[in-house]
């Protein structure tokens, strides 16, 4: 998936991946895509209840070799 | 109008404070309003690091030089071990990149969590304004809290 931005969380736990990515999605037009890469599994979880919470939208989040990568659509 | 959530953090220790940090910080990057309400041994998390911390009469001064406070004297609630279980969970929090209390504080207040002290344990405990951190904006009683928990969808209490 081709994202706007790229916001590495790698090696970070929550809150961290969570609070980067309020932050960093402000950056990013609206309807623009941003990429958060992150090894904390409860982003699988985390993101999409974030995007839910906030009214962004999740596109997904990928799983690669203990990697996750969640693309985040912004619209509010 | 965005939804609120408030904490009231009556405990002193660093487990205690991870976890109200973490919700208070995970709570404003969701948009959350969050209010966090500082009582009791709460108050410790938040003291100033250095110079004099309290004053007032002999048992107050007492008080304040045993349990001096702030985000980087915080004990464990359970396996301190005179200290040394402590100090194992600080350098595991390092060694995995997850903030100090410290940290978690001025986070916290980047993202507009609204911090109080209660000025009723002020006033048991000797302690003034000037004993606190600067992220530290308000000085309230149960009132002001409960009037930010009545709008609260989230109340919580460490």
């Amino acid at each position: 998936m081709e994202a706007d931005a790229v916001l590495d969380c790698l090696g970070l736990y929550c809150p961290m991946p969570i609070v980067k990515t309020a932050q960093k999605i402000k950056e990013l037009e609206r309807g623009q895509v941003l990429e958060v890469l992150s090894d904390d599994r409860g982003i699988k979880s985390d993101m999409p209840a974030w995007c839910t919470k906030t009214g962004n939208e999740c596109l997904g989040v990928e799983e690669s070799e203990g990697e996750f990568r969640a693309y985040i659509r912004r619209l509010s | 109008m965005a939804e609120s959530m408030t904490i009231v953090v009556f405990s002193g220790e660093l487990d205690r404070a991870l976890a109200a940090f973490t919700l208070a910080t995970t709570g404003a990057a969701m948009g959350m309003e969050v209010t966090m309400f500082f009582t009791f041994w709460g108050l410790d998390i938040i003291k100033k690091e250095r110079g004099k911390v309290g004053r007032g009469n002999a048992a107050q001064v007492m008080m304040n030089k045993i349990n001096r406070g702030g985000a980087n004297r915080l004990k464990l609630s359970r396996m301190n071990m005179l200290g040394m279980g402590t100090r194992m969970i600080r350098a595991l929090m390092r060694k995995y990149n997850m903030e100090q209390i410290a940290d978690m504080i001025k986070t916290a207040a980047g993202l507009n969590v609204k911090m109080i002290a209660c000025t009723t344990s002020m006033a048991l405990m000797g302690l003034g304004e000037g004993d606190f951190i600067p992220e530290v904006q308000e000085f309230a009683g149960a009132a002001t809290y409960l009037a930010a928990a009545s709008e609260g969808k989230v109340n919580l209490f460490v």
